[in-house]
């Protein structure tokens, strides 16, 4: 995931170019975008009330859409503690201490992001599914995990992987560890480092890998889909809703589950901008 | 501890707690996957593994999903550029709203800007409407993927090009055009030789989503097979088909992409950064 936003207000305007070729780029910048993002963002909208807001809060009364709601609430309600332990190890390990094996480690946590979504749950296939490398163990214990919930919860797991540790182990490489030394020096435990010392100082960065994890383990669909099943009311998360319902030709009910994820990507984006302006607050 | 040809010694705590459950988890839940999809190409022989994958459905795919992927990178260099450029050079109403928004595609779920984009472009959507005049269909068409993977791809340019463009030095753009160079010469010969190596970098991650992009495709491209049928699309037909041997293989094409990809992304940063401290400042 790219870095925040740049952070220099200086000398904007006092750039080369005439007046009618600024007007111009910024022209298109702005249709570019309106084009390829607000009329989706609207579209999402329009159909979702185009028989109106009762239809629309009608649509929230299926019971499989409302199972799908709460499978996606539950997913990312273990989905992302989940990650943000890893991610909080993982940054403590590779920001504080000098390792053998430094750089593969932060390429390995990266590689779900350079995967495809298809590939992370065909994976789960290929290790728990009926002809997998532990499917015939598995079954012989009665346990499934390929088109149930914990199936969807793992998927979820391996595209959500690095969201946590991505943010933290540039911050805290950045903010190094010599106030973890003096506390350690000065006789605090371990625990008490991290959470007096650690915690205040990466806590912002946190609770942007944090949302921004949880929005992935929210929306994710590719991987889920292949490893879910389809079966309604028991393993369709939201994003398997909408696609179940759109393809049903049921637009309503469609656009009125995706209304709330994109409601989901709003609210990340504004929590995403507060902290990315506290951050420029604290800095500059 | 003491281990000095494996670590540096420190005072901090909890080396071997964190990084013996990093390496745990990451091998548990990312790599011994990865493996068991590797051993299970493996189970396959060389001419059954070649067979499908020079499968004539395969190829087209891998050309859609490639050569989409490309175009889409193409343009998403163009525009994201002109976009990364009005945000950080000028100041205009709303700029703040237009850069938290650039960050849309990545937060919001691919199944909904798949059906969003399919609405909008279908020919008797908002867009597609008045593109069916023109005689130009988007929905359906391989250009509907390009589509989808422009939306997703925009990010990764602009988040790339934003803060070289920050860094890049006013007072050459400046000097140069009180020499009497024109805004093109400018562009040519300052700006883009400054800001080459991030737009590279934004144009490969681009590419890499690109290729494997799934959610956002599949609802606008109409899955035509041979026509407009990405890779991804083709392993999740096999395994409904429960051709598992077909799903893994092209797995693994796609897997070895995406270390392909991964590779060229880190050479291109790699060059970025020594590019950077060559220029000596």
């Amino acid at each position: 995931m790219a870095g925040a936003a740049p952070r220099v207000e200086a000398r904007r305007n006092a750039s080369v170019g005439t007046r009618a070729g600024r007007a111009m780029l910024i022209f298109i910048s702005i249709a570019f975008l309106a084009l390829l993002l607000l009329a989706p963002l609207g579209a999402v909208l329009a159909q979702a009330l185009a028989k109106g807001v009762a239809a629309y809060l009608e649509s929230f009364r299926d019971p499989d859409t409302l199972a799908a709601i709460r499978l996606t609430l539950l997913t990312a309600a273990i989905v992302v503690p989940v990650n943000t332990i890893f991610g909080i190890c993982a940054a403590w390990a590779i920001a504080n201490f000098e390792f053998r094996g430094k750089s593969l480690l932060i390429t390995l946590i990266d590689l779900p992001f350079a995967v495809s979504p298809v590939i992370a749950g065909l994976v789960l296939v290929m290790l728990f599914g009926a002809h997998g490398w532990f499917g015939q163990w598995l079954q012989a214990r009665d346990i499934a995990i390929i088109f149930t919930v914990t199936g969807i919860v793992l998927a979820t797991i391996f595209v959500t992987f690095p969201y946590v540790a991505r943010e933290l182990i540039p911050l805290m490489q950045q903010q190094g560890s010599e106030e973890e030394e003096a506390a350690i020096t000065l006789g605090a435990s371990a625990w008490v480092t991290f959470l007096r010392v650690t915690l205040p100082k990466i806590r912002w960065g946190l609770l942007y890998g944090m949302i921004l994890c949880n929005a992935r383990a929210m929306g994710e669909f590719g991987a889920v889909s292949v490893v879910s099943g389809h079966i309604r009311g028991m393993t369709t998360t939201m994003p398997l809703q909408v696609e179940i319902l759109y393809n049903e030709y049921n637009f309503v009910a469609a656009f009125a589950v995706a209304s709330l994820l994109a409601l989901l990507a709003i609210v990340t984006l504004v929590i995403k901008t507060l902290v990315e302006w506290r951050a420029d607050r604290r800095t500059g | 501890m003491g281990n000095h040809w494996f670590r540096q010694p420190s005072i901090l705590p909890g080396f071997g707690l964190t990084l013996g459950f990093t390496v745990f988890f990451l091998s548990g839940i990312v790599l011994l996957p990865l493996a068991a999809l590797v051993l299970k190409t493996a189970s396959l022989s060389g001419s059954e593994f070649l067979a499908i994958l020079t499968d004539p459905r395969a190829m087209a795919s891998y050309r859609l999903s490639f050569g989409a992927a490309m175009v889409a990178a193409v343009i998403n260099a163009v525009f994201g550029f002109i976009v990364a450029w009005s945000l950080v050079r000028y100041d205009f109403p709303g700029r703040r709203l237009v850069d938290a928004l650039i960050d849309l595609p990545f937060a919001l779920p691919t199944a909904v800007s798949g059906i969003a984009l399919a609405t909008v472009f279908s020919p008797n959507g908002w867009l597609g409407l008045k593109l069916a005049a023109a005689g130009v269909q988007v929905a359906y068409t391989r250009l509907g993927v390009v589509v989808a993977l422009i939306l997703i791809g925009l990010p990764f340019v602009v988040r790339s090009v934003q803060p070289a463009l920050v860094e890049a030095q006013r007072d050459l753009e400046e000097a140069a055009e009180s020499l009497g160079a024109g805004p093109f010469t400018i562009f040519r010969r300052i700006i883009l030789p400054a800001v080459f190596p991030a737009l590279l970098t934004g144009f490969t991650l681009a590419l890499a989503r690109g290729i494997g992009e799934y959610g956002s495709v599949v609802f606008i491209s109409g899955n035509l097979p041979l026509k407009t049928e990405i890779t991804p699309l083709l392993i999740v037909i096999k395994l409904e088909q429960f051709d598992y041997q077909g799903a893994a293989a092209l797995g693994f094409i796609m897997l070895v992409m995406s270390f392909v990809m991964l590779f060229a992304i880190n050479l291109v940063q790699a060059w970025g950064r020594r590019r950077h401290t060559q220029a000596g400042r």
